[in-house]
């Protein structure tokens, strides 16, 4: 029955017609990624970056390099899943009456597929990841992370989910069956292609790198802070990072196990999730839920932090009720573990369970609630900027107010039963997850971008970034609501109804206007960096900030701070600036700082390779990979040259010139 | 809009409920809205200096109200969705046919038996004796029973205009009441993304009154083919697009043998492979084995479960195969198919063409 021949033997399943040359849409999508890939090859040998680049960054384990390394990842994967987006939306608009649009089904289908999982798995956790990963050190007075080499290897794993995911596009195909990839309809009865398998090989090895990075992060929070930061003067984003972090720890382990019995399921033919043997199907929704419910706080209690950082900066006072704050975010934390149900009141789980998961959900508004007023004081008897990060604030209350309603009311079973699955429901999730995680990521970079690079970024671009995304939110999410109350449901790729086509053509429109809007902010950054000259900050301050990482340089050095600080006030740097702080100039010791390694680059391509060989069983790749990655991590155990010390003059010369420089506030 | 307009009592109950749930956060969400407006207005930088008060950062009174304003809304909205998801819940047995219009003391529900398959739906009326693929009609002002399960993948039946939507899922029965309130022409779908042709999974639904519905029967009941268990592993094969079918008869035990995942001749029975297990577990002492007290008790709280074999081997599965459906327990065994096939029955009717 099994075929030994050499060819399988050596390629798995993987043969020529693997290759979708009879897609046009995505050959040319091939040709202009290959060509952009070469130009890009190219043009890095031709300025001889290679050598920068590896000894810089890849190998890197600075945690504000590795930081910004999430965060380009997360912008490349947000064009590949903003373009998914718009051919949903093109195919919907025009695929109506005897039209079938551009988009067959099988290719829709991987589409919206690809859209949910890269948005999710390859955009926002990387952006949030990279954004904490840059930031929360430097708030909490660290040099690094608590785990240097581990936060490297994090950001690879990633990487090589991403990978995964991208080969996916060119060799055979992506998963067709949502981005949960439900059983059964996941299982390898009814999806025997390779694309749930790219998608469970990608997920799991990405997701080890969240949880890795998740472990890393608390144990930054909890052992490093600089002397004197009691838990509750630490900022509100690092409490937002803290909490965020201690609910990916919890929930990652669900999601892989659940991941890896559908494995199991599929390559080892054993029933957990099949019709039959006594497997069920509703055990998988339950674990990827119990993982996909607190994942949305996950992402949005740093996005939650990041806005109450900005309100306090840009409103020239410290936010107003820190304390509630808090304990807002930890009873939100603690809350979401016990919603998950909510994602199928419609399975019949009966009218006690229901409500009671019901009721549990709209508890999670009053924090929610509680913290949306608490920014409102905040603002009030405050002087307001209206800078970009401040305009992305204020949009997002506006935004997230009506999407946190209609969650609301979602929450409610007997509603629901109405709205679940309908358009109504993917509404209400974007106008959450673009109106509240997405607008305050892209206020987090626009904030602490000059942080990083030591140059603000463009305004005029910044705005319109800023007015492409949230006109585009609503020109886009509004006809969608409306259809979801017609009675549309989700994933459908052709209607018969023509009075739901303008309501498309609308929503196509609005994805044009963020398409500006997306366009806008890779702008806002590419004019930032031909006008840096004039948009450099050099105080290290240039809004007037609050916490520790405005005390530092812009770009910060590579040890962060040349005297850890010590914290007396919430607010420290601001307590320090009231205080009269000079930046020390001399006195300086010796820093210990950890040493760059391959490993994790090795590692990630190595986990690349295993599930490329094990999506397309190619067993001796796999066993190969597998193996490699043992003897590669072994082998790094025995390393032993892992730090080195900054000498302390060359410390002095670093805060030296700065010193120098002109506007050196405090 | 269809939701915002149901033709059926139950989606209109549902409909009031998103009304009244909407006007509750809006009481709360209007004002947010309007401040948010009005101090990003007012306390912007320069407009005046003089209210700027940096150390206004606590303040026990507004951070009372803060929490207790949300606190108010959920708890009241609370107490609504506790009542509704009771009274709205699909399992249970309706108590009226509309706001104006009583149930009859004797009135019995019209049965139907919903088998979502790849990629049709599959309507069978065991009091007709006839079954339809992707055409759904209903008497007016009539309370349904219907009866779902599906072939092979999770789908929702959704009828916006009839009712909210309830999962479809492979050995598994859930149960929806639902009464037409008004006659005309509307449609239903899936809603659970399925594969293919998961797109064009949708079913025509008509609203009739008393004498269309039973004129529309008897024209089934004239002309229609045959639903053999042959014909009907046909219809199960993966397909699309499908047009609307009659069937004049249908294979007995058709749904329940759906449903135990034993329609081929020669499958066992989910509920008999259970049954066997239980017993099988109980000789040796295994660790699934009832305890007696447990025992007797599901004997007694499953009162028909003890009624013989062959009510046994389905209300177990109505019982066991749902168990992640609590309320299965206390709706699908109020009378839904008490004369459901024994084993040696099935086999014997597998037999049959």
């Amino acid at each position: 029955m099994q075929d030994h021949s050499f060819t399988t033997t050596v390629f798995g399943r993987l043969t020529l017609e693997s290759l979708p040359i009879h897609e046009p849409i995505l050959v040319g999508t091939f040709i202009a990624v290959a060509a952009l890939g070469l130009i890009i090859v190219a043009a890095l040998t031709y300025f001889r970056l290679w050598g920068y680049l590896w000894k810089e960054w890849f190998t890197s384990v600075d945690h504000k390099k590795i930081g910004i390394m999430y965060i380009v990842l997360a912008i490349i994967m947000l064009l590949r899943g903003f373009s998914d987006a718009v051919m949903m939306r093109l195919q919907q608009a025009i695929a109506f009456g005897g039209n079938e649009g551009f988009l067959h089904s099988s290719h829709y289908d991987q589409i919206f597929t690809a859209h949910g999982t890269i948005m999710i798995f390859f955009v926002a956790i990387p952006l949030v990841v990279g954004i904490v990963n840059f930031v929360m050190p430097l708030q909490i007075g660290a040099r690094d992370v608590a785990f240097p080499y581990l936060n490297n290897l994090s950001f690879w794993l990633t990487v090589a989910g991403s990978v995964l995911v991208m080969i996916s596009l060119f060799v055979g195909e992506f998963a067709r069956t949502g981005w949960l990839s439900y059983a059964p309809l996941a299982e390898k009865a009814f999806s025997p292609d390779t694309g749930v398998d790219y998608y469970l090989w990608s997920l799991e090895i990405a997701g080890i790198g969240t949880t890795l990075s998740a472990v890393n992060m608390v144990a930054t929070v909890i052992k490093m802070r600089a002397p004197g930061m009691s838990l509750m003067k630490m900022p509100v984003f690092t409490w937002t990072a803290l909490c965020s972090n201690v609910l990916a720890i919890a929930i990652f382990p669900a999601l892989t196990a659940a991941f890896f019995l559908l494995l199991l399921d599929r390559y080892l033919d054993t029933a957990f999730f099949i019709n039959d043997l006594g497997g069920n199907a509703m055990l998988y929704w339950n674990m990827v839920w119990m993982w996909g419910h607190p994942e949305v706080y996950v992402l949005i209690l740093p996005a939650f932090g990041i806005y109450s950082e900005i309100t306090s900066t840009f409103t020239g006072k410290r936010l107003f009720g820190y304390g509630s704050m808090v304990y807002a975010t930890v009873v939100i934390t603690i809350l979401s573990y016990l919603v998950w149900l909510h994602h199928y009141f419609t399975m019949g789980s009966g009218a006690s369970v229901n409500a009671f998961f019901g009721i549990a959900t709209m508890v999670i508004a009053i924090p929610t609630g509680a913290k949306v007023f608490n920014w409102l004081f905040t603002m009030f008897r405050g002087e307001i900027r209206f800078e970009l990060p401040m305009m992305w604030v204020v949009a997002f209350m506006l935004t997230f107010v009506v999407g946190g309603m209609t969650g609301v009311l979602l929450a409610v079973p007997a509603a629901d039963f109405v709205l679940h699955n309908s358009l109504f429901l993917v509404a209400h999730f974007h106008n959450t997850i673009i109106g509240g995680v997405v607008f305050g990521l892209f206020a987090g970079m626009t904030y602490w971008f000059p942080k990083a690079f030591g140059f603000k970024m463009d305004e005029f671009w910044g705005k319109v970034a800023f007015w492409g995304w949230v006109i585009g939110y609503w020109v886009a999410w509004t006809p969608i609501y409306i259809v979801g109350l017609m009675g549309t449901t989700r994933r459908v790729n052709h209607f018969d109804d023509p009075t739901l086509q303008p309501y498309f053509v609308i929503a196509l429109i609005g994805a044009v206007i963020i398409l500006i809007g997306v366009l806008g902010f890779v702008m806002a950054i590419v004019m930032g960096i031909v006008k840096r000259n004039k948009l450099r900050d050099v105080t290290g301050d240039p809004w007037d900030g609050r916490t520790l990482e405005w005390s530092t340089t812009s770009p910060p050095p590579a040890y962060n701070f040349a005297i850890t600080p010590v914290v007396y006030e919430l607010d420290a740097w601001h307590d320090m600036k009231e205080h009269g702080y000079k930046h020390p100039t001399e006195g300086f010791r010796p820093v210990h700082m950890p040493r760059n390694t391959a490993t994790g680059v090795v590692v990630a391509a190595l986990a690349t390779a295993l599930g490329f060989g094990m999506i397309w069983y190619m067993w001796w790749l796999a066993a190969i990979s597998f193996a490699g990655i043992l003897v590669v991590s072994i082998v790094h155990t025995f390393n032993y040259s892992r730090d080195h010390y900054i000498p302390a003059d060359a410390i002095a010369l670093t805060e030296g010139k700065r010193a120098q420089q002109p506007a050196a506030r405090a | 809009m269809v939701v915002m307009n149901p033709t059926g009592d139950i989606a209109l109950q549902e409909r009031n409920l998103i009304l009244v749930a909407l006007g509750m956060m809006l009481l709360v969400v209007i004002p947010v809205l309007t401040l948010i407006v009005v101090f990003a207005f007012r306390y912007r930088k320069g407009r005046a200096p003089e209210k700027y008060d940096p150390n206004f950062t606590h303040s026990a009174p507004i951070e009372v109200v803060v929490w207790s304003i949300p606190l108010l809304i959920i708890a009241c909205l609370g107490v609504v969705t506790w009542i509704t998801t009771h009274s709205l819940d699909p399992f249970r047995p309706l108590d009226r046919i509309s706001a104006d219009k009583p149930l009859a003391k004797d009135h019995k529900p019209l049965d139907i038996q919903v088998v979502a398959m790849d990629w049709k739906w599959l309507f069978i009326y065991p009091e007709q004796g006839i079954a339809t693929v992707n055409e759904l009609a209903l008497p007016v002002d009539v309370p349904v029973r219907f009866s779902i399960t599906s072939t092979n993948q999770f789908n929702t039946f959704s009828a916006p205009t009839l009712a909210g939507m309830i999962y479809a899922m492979p050995g598994m029965k859930s149960m929806l009441h639902a009464v037409l309130n008004e006659p005309g022409d509307s449609w239903g779908y899936s809603g659970n993304y399925t594969g293919a042709g998961y797109s064009d999974m949708r079913f025509k639904l008509h609203g009739v009154d008393q004498a269309g519905f039973d004129q529309w029967a008897a024209g089934i009941k004239a002309a229609g083919e045959t639903l053999s268990t042959d014909r009907y592993v046909e219809l199960d094969k993966p397909s699309e697009k499908v047009p609307v079918m009659h069937f004049s008869t249908v294979a007995s035990g058709l749904f329940d043998r759906v449903l135990n995942r034993c329609v081929v001749a020669g499958t066992e029975c989910a509920a008999d492979i259970m049954k066997k297990d239980r017993a099988l577990d109980r000789d040796n002492g295994g660790m699934f084995a009832p305890q007696p007290m447990d025992h007797s008790a599901m004997q007694s709280s499953e009162g028909q479960m003890s009624q013989g074999m062959s009510s046994m081997s389905h209300t177990s599965t109505s019982g066991d195969v749902t168990a992640a459906v609590p309320a299965a327990h206390d709706h699908t065994n109020t009378g839904t198919n008490n004369g459901a096939l024994a084993a040696p029955e099935q086999q014997g009717s597998n037999a049959r063409p």
